[in-house]
């Protein structure tokens, strides 16, 4: 999360005072990120420093007034336009749990699959309880929560993918009897 | 008491080599105002477990109650009297008659089973201002979008004294907006003492229950536990 630049958005509308700007950035971001004052008058001194943010000379403290320059207002443009890292992580654990579940000859790895997918589960119930609770008002917190409940679902599809190429899997290993000799031909042209 | 018990029940279609074993041995409580999803892949006997709860199909073994009866032990009329009055059921392709505008289509089983038609249509039009439908009662399906027919056609399910809501794959066909309204609605049909049990093989649908099972292969082999209430979270300083 890029507390500079949220607060750089939160410059757009006028000049503001520091505690002002905590306040709404706890508002706007529905209290999922919650900041300490110490967070917010760091951050202003150093947008200040790089000449993204004026201030009206008063000293430091709840009471001093911020106003976006222009630099400011194109460092907050570029930033909305340019795309996030969305490359893989260098290691998604799940994954890395699971392929090494693979390598364990006494672990049933599907059984594996469903205890996370249950975990998963579990918080997704907890997201949508959040959602069926909170007004529709909040924009900020049902954003979050889609988010988180997309992201999450994400992880179950991938899970529900692992668990069907498992099984298949499987089946080709153990072929009823009749179909045998062919599944060899098979596996023998694949070596 | 429950309001549907599953014990021990099994199902096999078919005999000898072309035998299926869909259901092994499953065993579900649901309780009153609680709602249940069932999540599997496809062919892992979801559908057949609904059909059977319902009691439109029979188990091979083991034992259907609802509200404390055994299903096998009733007469076919009394059976018939409890689908008709009790279970209310909601499936993928919504089948509302075409001929019948919206509060006709809901108040249908409450006209089926005797009941006089200004006092159906009142329990018609009332199931469908509690879901927010009044607007569209005098409507027929073909000028309702797909999601309000779904949602009429879960008013048709909890129309009456409902007090058990089965619903496959509910919001199949529906953009996620929908789909969200159709589980508020089952949500807000258990708040008020129905029980729910809806199969989805969609996580996001399934999270708005407050219980998952899951099955695989016929075999129901995991289940969420119930997130803790607030109540539950406090109870323990209190008991100090
Ligand atoms: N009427 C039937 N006759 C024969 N097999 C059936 C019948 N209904 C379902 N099955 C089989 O039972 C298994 C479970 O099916 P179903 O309950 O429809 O699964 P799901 O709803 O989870 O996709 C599948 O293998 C299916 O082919
Ligand atoms: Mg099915």
């Amino acid at each position: 999360m890029s507390i500079q630049h949220a607060l750089l958005g939160l410059l757009s509308t006028g000049p503001k005072y520091g505690h002002q700007l905590r306040v709404e950035f706890e508002e706007r971001t529905g209290d999922v990120w919650p900041l300490n004052v110490g967070q917010v008058y760091t951050t202003l001194q150093r947008l200040e420093r790089d000449g993204l943010v004026q201030s009206d000379g008063e000293p430091d403290g709840p009471r001093k007034t911020y106003r976006l320059t222009e630099q400011g207002k194109h460092e907050l443009d570029e930033w909305l336009y340019t795309p996030p890292d969305l490359t893989a992580p260098p290691r998604d654990e799940l994954v890395i749990k699971v392929l090494v579940a693979l390598q364990i000859p006494d672990v049933d790895v599907r059984e594996i699959l469903q205890s996370h997918r249950r975990h998963v589960l579990e918080l997704m119930q907890q997201w949508t309880r959040l959602k069926e609770n909170e007004a529709e008002s909040d924009v900020a917190l049902a954003l979050v929560v889609d988010a988180e409940l997309f992201r999450l679902d994400s992880v179950v599809r991938w899970l529900d993918a692992a668990d069907g190429r498992l099984k298949r899997m499987a089946l080709e290993a153990e072929p009823p009897a009749k179909a045998g000799p062919q599944l060899r031909r098979r596996s023998a042209v694949r070596r | 008491m429950s309001t549907l018990d599953l014990i021990n029940i099994s199902k096999v279609y078919g005999t000898g080599a072309s035998e299926v074993r869909a259901l092994q041995e499953v065993n579900l409580s649901v309780e009153p105002g609680s709602f249940v999803a069932v999540m599997g892949p496809s062919g892992s006997g979801k559908s057949t477990l609904l059909t059977i709860a319902g009691t439109l199909e029979s188990p091979s073994s083991g034992e259907v109650v609802i509200e404390g009866r055994s299903v096998e032990g009733m007469a076919a009329e009394e059976r018939a009297r409890l689908r008709r009055r009790t279970v209310g059921y909601v499936f993928q392709d919504f089948n509302l008659l075409p001929g019948l505008t919206a509060v006709e289509n809901v108040s249908l089983p409450l006209e089926l089973d005797g009941m006089g038609l200004r006092a159906s249509r009142e329990a018609g039009l009332s199931a469908l201002a509690n879901l927010g439908l009044e607007q569209v009662a005098g409507r027929f399906p073909d000028e309702l979008s797909g999601g309000e027919r779904q949602r009429v056609a879960i008013a048709r399910a909890v129309v009456g004294e409902r007090r058990l809501l089965l619903a496959d794959e509910p919001s199949g066909a529906l953009d996620s907006k929908n789909a969200d309204t159709v589980m508020r609605m089952i949500l807000a049909a258990c708040k008020g003492g129905v029980a729910a049990v809806v199969v989805t093989h969609d996580a996001q649908l399934a999270s708005w229950a407050d219980r998952v099972v899951f099955l695989r292969d016929g075999k129901m082999v995991d289940q969420t536990s119930r997130p803790a209430t607030p109540e539950e979270l406090i109870a323990p300083y209190r008991r100090q």
